[in-house]
């Protein structure tokens, strides 16, 4: 056994690792390193731990690292890029779930209840008050406890219902009567739960009830939310997951699970954050709302009429050929056409003409943060090239041609100059300050926010109809004969 | 309650530390971070160990600690793994 300031040090050591890992994830340069600092942390953290506990039963702890090592290996190794959402939904669901079944066993070691069926537990129990300590003391490990379970639950359901959405497995948005209210009430309950539990530590009804209410609220909370506003609820679900574990460190008294909780639960909340602001939504707005209503009703045909100019791609491939900076703006109906390679075979093509080149990438082009540039780094686009939104805003008045293909609100210029249309104020892509828009897309069908974009019927903006993947391929072609 | 507070505190400066570090994260690298911090917070798999139980806890407990052990161990080797997958995408240039 080894005493306790040595091991907090340890602990320590681990938890400077994980916040060296983080700094290194500030430069794609440094981040490979960070991250393998961040994973030297996590086998100092575990193999100091194994050392502290030489009374435990280690067939579950052998069996559990052997699962869970296999399939966290296999998803990792297996997954596709496109589906990096659904991993990192999963993920947290998993963070959720871990925190959740320490904070039960916890309970239940702590109660001294010994239940062998589901009739046993659900049996009041009387507890001494000294199980949690004294005074204070028990009161914060019963409130830990719970609150544990409490979040550990909503986002280990929240998570599975974001990845249903994102696989596609559930696409109907099904809600509580009542929306908020309904949300609400559920917590209310848990949180009342809590505070009886709190009174009555022994009574496992309370905690039973916590952990129905709970889970129940995760659900209903992720399912009326819409496929566009999954890149907020993956992370605040990210944020919940680092919560939990910092709370569980609170059960525990452990030093490197605050730490390292904490952390993840800023990242998250910081990652919300940026998806809220990028969508001009509060993130009330996309828990409990939906899009604000437009106050007149656009009309698409109205600003489609007789305005739109479409091309074909070979006219496009000597647009590009005289061009001397393009700039290409990708969204998620890019990733969906799988035409990401192809994009960057265009680029290339036209780099070896001389022309400068470069993305837009709006913060939410993909369905998490940062999916679009990780989408790119995949099809070999170097990093540099990838450039946000503040950055790329500014040059579009000296780009000669800007390519969108599987984009569209985030290029709508209704935002900016429309007020009172429902995306008023959403920061988007200045595309139509360049001399000539062309907008790869199957036909004029509106995009999540179901508003029909004027930039479609501009003078400069030429419309390619048609498959992404196949209208980039016929450019490239065209471009390398010219 | 001291050691509480002295948690607490803990707790309180690694949120502003936090916040500090991830905004200096660039948009580019913001899915590898969560992939990154997933792996973090399977740190859980720690206090997974320290509630596992005993051989002489109830079965519910060395479940409950089997579930906790194997989603924090999927969580450390998937995240970890992911992030130098999708990392590695990065470095080449």
């Amino acid at each position: 056994m080894m005493s306790g300031s040595l091991i907090n040090l340890i602990y320590l050591i681990a938890g400077i690792l994980f916040i060296l890992g983080i700094k290194g994830l500030t430069k794609p340069k440094t981040a490979v390193r960070g991250n393998f600092l961040s994973a030297l942390g996590m086998l100092v953290a575990v193999v100091i731990t194994l050392f502290t506990i030489n009374d435990v039963d280690f067939t579950y702890v052998i069996a559990g690292v052997a699962v869970g090592g296999i399939v966290g290996a296999v998803m990792a190794l297996r997954i596709q890029m496109t589906s990096m959402p659904q991993m990192v939904a999963l993920l947290n669901g998993f963070g959720g779930g871990a925190s959740l079944s320490i904070a039960l066993a916890e309970y239940v070691t702590r109660t001294g209840i010994n239940p062998a069926s589901i009739s046993d537990f659900l049996q009041p129990t009387v507890v001494a008050a000294s199980a949690f300590g004294e005074g204070a003391e028990a009161t914060i490990a019963l409130v830990s406890i719970s609150l544990t379970v409490l979040i550990g639950a909503v986002t280990l359901t929240g998570s599975l219902v974001a990845f249903s959405k994102l696989q596609e497995l559930m696409k109907k948005s099904y809600g509580l009567p009542g929306g908020p209210f309904g949300n609400g009430i559920l917590l209310l309950g848990a949180l009342a739960a809590v505070a009886f539990l709190v009174i009555n530590p022994g009574n496992t009804m309370a905690m039973v009830a916590i952990l129905g209410l709970a889970l129940l609220l995760g659900l209903f909370l992720v399912m009326p939310i819409g496929g566009a506003d999954m890149p907020v609820v993956i992370a605040l679900l990210n944020s919940y997951s680092g919560i939990a574990a910092a709370l569980a460190g609170f059960i525990l008294g452990n030093t490197v699970l605050i730490i390292a909780g904490s952390l993840v639960g800023t990242s998250g909340l910081v990652l919300t954050k940026i998806m809220c602001v990028a969508m001009n939504r509060s993130l009330a707005n996309v828990l409990f709302g939906k899009m604000a209503a437009g106050g007149e009703t656009i009309d698409a045909d109205e600003i489609y009429d007789g305005k739109v100019t479409s091309a074909q791609p070979d006219e496009v491939a000597m647009l590009l050929e005289t061009a001397q900076r393009v700039v290409i703006v990708p969204g998620y109906g890019m990733a969906m056409a799988q035409a990401q390679h192809a994009v960057r075979e265009l680029a290339d093509a036209m780099v070896s003409k001389g022309v400068e080149v470069e993305y837009g990438i709006h913060p939410v082009a993909g369905r998490m943060p940062g999916h679009m540039n990780v989408l790119l780094a995949e099809a070999e686009v170097p990093y540099d090239k990838l450039v946000e939104m503040d950055r790329i805003n500014p040059t579009f008045e000296d780009t000669d041609v800007v390519i969108v293909i599987g984009a569209n609100d985030v290029t709508n210029p209704m935002a900016r100059d429309i007020e009172g249309s429902p995306i008023y104020g959403m920061p988007i892509l200045n595309v139509d300050k360049a001399k000539t828009v062309v907008v790869i897309k199957r036909s004029l069908s509106p995009g999540f926010a179901g508003l029909p974009n004027p930039l479609f019927a501009m003078d400069h903006t030429l419309m390619v109809y048609g498959d992404g993947k196949k209208a980039v391929i016929e450019m490239t072609t065209a471009l390398n004969q010219l | 309650m001291e050691t509480l507070i002295l948690l607490l505190a803990l707790f309180v400066l690694a949120l502003f530390l936090g916040v500090e570090l991830i905004t200096k994260v660039p948009p580019t690298l913001h899915t590898p971070l969560m992939s990154g911090t997933n792996a973090v917070s399977g740190i859980t798999l720690v206090g997974a160990l320290l509630a596992a139980g005993t051989g002489s806890s109830p079965m519910l407990v060395n479940w409950l600690g089997f579930i906790a052990v194997t989603l924090a161990t999927i969580n450390v080797v998937g995240g970890y793994l992911v992030t130098n997958r999708m990392l590695a995408m990065f470095k080449r240039k």
